[in-house]
């Protein structure tokens, strides 16, 4: 089955995929072009963009729930203006501020760092990069995204209901977010949490199940698994991870919603509410959600981590002008980590009473992770030394990575002792940890591909001193942010605490608290001047005049400036070679469809 | 690096490929539930109770609607359609047949007075419906699948020869089947 009947199968309209150069114009309309697109690279923007707009409404959360945290005792008028009563008096409500903090966690975790970045990338590159003219199944690739778009409805509907969003935190544990009458973001915020959530599972296990397909069936003559770019390699484990462990969150989630809606005893047990009296459950086990919780949660962290690698490996190997290092230690690597991610869930849990012999073994296999980490380290900082580096903003970014991954990585030794971990579970430490390595660090490796591929996105290029300012003043901003909050956390300042102010032993801290909130605002802004540089740049940006602009080896620069869908005019180009001869026999770069010279050395 | 690596004929269909990963995905969602059921067990507060007889015989049935489906995809290949078509209406009333039996299954436990929700359930009795439940629907989606298949043999103007719809539907039909006896196996020995 080639690539062609797939693509003809599907999309009856674009009956001559080998046509002239304008074949991508006719029969298409708004509606099939814009809207209801099976075209990868048209589902990726729609994906990127969603994502943006998630990113832009989470991240406006974290600034205000970082202003009422810098300046408790402040009240800004302003904020009962946009929020109503959830500001009553221009002060955020404490519920308000459990609202903004639990949507600024769901959101970035899922709708703006799984969807907004593997989906984005994914959609785009896989096809692109692998040799074929779309995706497995692109009906099923148009559906992941509506999905998703469903998904991010009705989570954004359930800001506006009258009990307000769910507010029991990102990891939606019960007792809280099964009892509608333990607080008033249990109510039908949680409901609409929580069909928001399924509906994301759905979303992205259509995706996944489309990633993998294609890269193991759909790719041209000559692109062998070790041949591929490693942007593929990271994708295509991130999809094994979403498709195994997103299963078990909806079977956690299933479980959830018949404690909530039907009476059944799954998490809940005879637990005494305020103003309500004892539960009638029995017996049931909240843990229990935290071990289906977790066995997604931890391999999630790695669904948002690995394509930030991908593309980080990529973009260092051609901006260096070298061979990326250790090639197959990378993809072993890739894979460890994947493997790893299934196996480390307990870390989450080291003081629910978890046996400490059994945490032990979880100690010991998370830091295990640090072994194939180091290996990307090791091998990213090589490909850097002594390269011809040319410090585009996409390069920055890439660098900006393993300098945030190396980072937020280390602290991740510390979390994984389950000693260490009673001190520090629950304080501003986990926060610094998991916002450095996780948060941050994939927003660079996701800032570096749109940098990158943003010539072969729009055919344009985007304005490299607007970038420049948003990289430098992020990377400032990241370290400034997140750096003070590990002395915070080894101080015991725990987090989802709503005023430190009246606490003793964190008033200290008011000050620091105020800067981190100065910051976060400041960075804040100048994401709102890569939005314009990126929007600016689809229409007026300087256009993109070469197929190839950095000199790329890998096929998605074979294509035509602007590809229709289809990707390529006439045959695709066979492959003959691995991504990533850089540098070789005197030459600056040689693509992966050229042909092996006779003369030419080996590896 | 230096001689081309040919690519060989596509040993699966693309959405085959897709199917079988699917149906990974939904083993893990099983896998899932059959675990937080076996850590529930070993927790107080567990009621011990017989699964209704009436397992047994949906058992028998999904497993002959496995054999009918069989047969189908093996006289739509010899394009015996007439067969063909006897054969997956066979399927299909087979597999709602199984499905009313299950429910049959949850009333009996009801007249036993077993709670399956509300506040006198027990999550043993819960875990059941659940994840017999989910099970169902899985089966509910075969049905669906092969629905359409019937009604694409009958109103297509051009005739199609592919057998891929059918022989994907028979996989999927086949992998329901085998989930079923895992969860029955599950639930008698294991659990």
């Amino acid at each position: 089955m080639s690539n062609e009947a797939v693509l003809h199968a599907s999309v009856g309209a674009h009956h001559e995929a080998h046509g002239d150069e304008h074949h991508e114009h006719h029969h298409d309309t708004f509606i099939t072009k814009y809207v209801f697109s099976q075209d990868h690279k048209m589902i990726a923007k729609q994906f990127l963009i969603t994502g943006m707009v998630w990113a832009v409404l989470g991240g406006l959360m974290s600034v205000l729930f970082r202003l009422q945290l810098g300046y408790p005792e402040s009240t800004f008028p302003w904020l009962q203006d946009i929020l109503g009563k959830w500001a009553e008096g221009g002060k955020i409500t404490p519920a308000a501020y459990y609202a903004l903090v639990t949507t600024h966690g769901t959101v970035l975790v899922f709708f703006v760092l799984t969807a907004g970045l593997s989906g984005t990338f994914a959609n785009f590159l896989i096809p692109l990069q692998i040799g074929a003219r779309d995706m497995a199944s692109p009906f099923m690739n148009m559906l992941s995204y509506w999905f998703f778009f469903a998904a991010s409805i009705v989570m954004l509907s359930s800001l506006f209901v009258e009990t307000g969003p769910f507010s029991g935190g990102w990891t939606a544990y019960p007792p809280l977010s099964a009892l509608g009458d333990a607080s008033p973001g249990s109510k039908s915020g949680m409901d609409l949490w929580i069909i928001s959530m399924a509906l994301f599972v759905v979303s992205s296990l259509l995706g996944g199940l489309n990633y993998i397909a294609t890269i193991l069936n759909m790719r041209t003559k000559g692109m062998s698994m070790t041949r591929l770019p490693l942007t593929i390699w990271a994708l295509f484990f991130t999809a094994v991870l979403g498709v195994l462990s997103f299963p078990v969150l909806l079977s956690g989630f299933i479980l959830l919603i018949f404690d909530r809606n039907f009476g059944t005893s799954f998490y809940l047990s005879d637990i005494f509410i305020n103003g309500v009296g004892a539960l009638p459950n029995e017996g049931g086990s909240a843990i229990l959600f935290q071990h289906l919780f977790w066995f997604l949660g931890h391999p999630e962290v790695y669904i948002i981590l690995l394509p930030a690698m991908g593309m980080v490996s990529e973009i260092m190997s051609v901006n260096s002008r070298k061979p990326i290092f250790g090639y197959m230690a990378m993809v072993g690597s890739l894979f460890a980590i994947a493997i790893l991610a299934f196996l480390v869930w307990a870390h989450h849990m080291f003081v629910t009473g978890l046996n400490p012999l059994l945490g032990s073994v979880f100690v010991l296999l998370t830091l295990l992770i640090a072994v194939p980490s180091a290996i990307k380290v090791f091998n990213w900082l090589t490909t850097l030394w002594r390269g011809n580096v040319r410090f585009t903003p996409g390069m920055l970014f890439a660098i900006g990575f393993v300098s945030l991954f190396i980072s937020g990585g280390l602290t991740g030794i510390w979390l994984g002792n389950s000693a260490l971990d009673i001190h520090l579970h629950d304080t501003y430490f986990v926060i610094a940890h998991f916002h450095i390595v996780m948060g941050v660090a994939s927003m660079f490796g996701m800032f570096a591909g749109i940098y990158h591929w943003f010539p072969k996105m729009y055919g344009r290029f985007m304005n490299d001193t607007l970038a420049y300012i948003h990289f430098w003043v992020t990377m400032a901003g990241a370290y400034l942010i997140f750096w003070p909050m590990h002395y915070q956390g080894l101080a015991g300042m725990p987090r989802r605490y709503y005023d430190f102010s009246v606490w003793e032993s964190f008033k200290q801290f008011g000050e620091l608290n105020q800067f981190i909130s100065l910051v976060a605002m400041i960075v804040f802004a100048v994401q709102l001047l890569f939005l314009f540089n990126f929007f600016y740049s689809i229409f007026k940006g300087r256009r993109v005049a070469t197929l190839n602009p950095w000199g790329a080896n890998t096929l998605e620069w074979t294509t035509p400036i602007r590809p229709g869908h289809g990707n390529w005019v006439g045959e695709i180009p066979e492959v003959h070679r691995w991504a990533y001869d850089y540098g070789k026999d005197g030459k600056e770069f040689i693509s992966q469809d050229t042909p092996v010279g006779a003369d030419e050395s080996h590896h | 690096m230096t001689s081309a690596i040919d690519n060989k004929p596509q040993a699966i269909h693309p959405h085959k490929f897709t199917l079988w990963v699917a149906m990974g995905s939904i083993v893990m969602m099983f896998a899932g539930l059959t675990s937080a059921y076996i850590v529930k067990k070993n927790q107080s507060n567990w009621l011990e109770f017989n699964l209704p007889i009436i397992f047994w015989y949906s058992t028998g049935i999904i497993l002959l609607s496995s054999l009918t489906i069989q047969m189908a995809a093996k006289s739509f290949k010899a394009r015996e359609m007439g067969r063909y078509r006897t054969l997956i209406t066979l399927t299909a009333v087979l597999g709602l047949v199984f499905l009313a039996m299950q429910v049959w299954g949850f009333m009996d436990l009801e007249s036993r007075d077993i709670a399956l929700i509300g506040s006198k359930s027990n999550s043993a009795a819960s875990f059941l419906l659940v994840i017999t439940g989910l099970h169902m629907l899985h089966v509910l989606g075969g049905v669906i699948a092969i629905l359409i298949i019937f009604a694409r043999a009958y109103t297509s103007r051009v005739k199609n020869y592919s057998s891929l719809p059918i022989e994907m539907a028979a996989t999927y039909w086949h992998f329901v089947d085998v989930l079923w006896i895992y969860l029955f196996i599950f639930y008698n020995w294991i659990g």
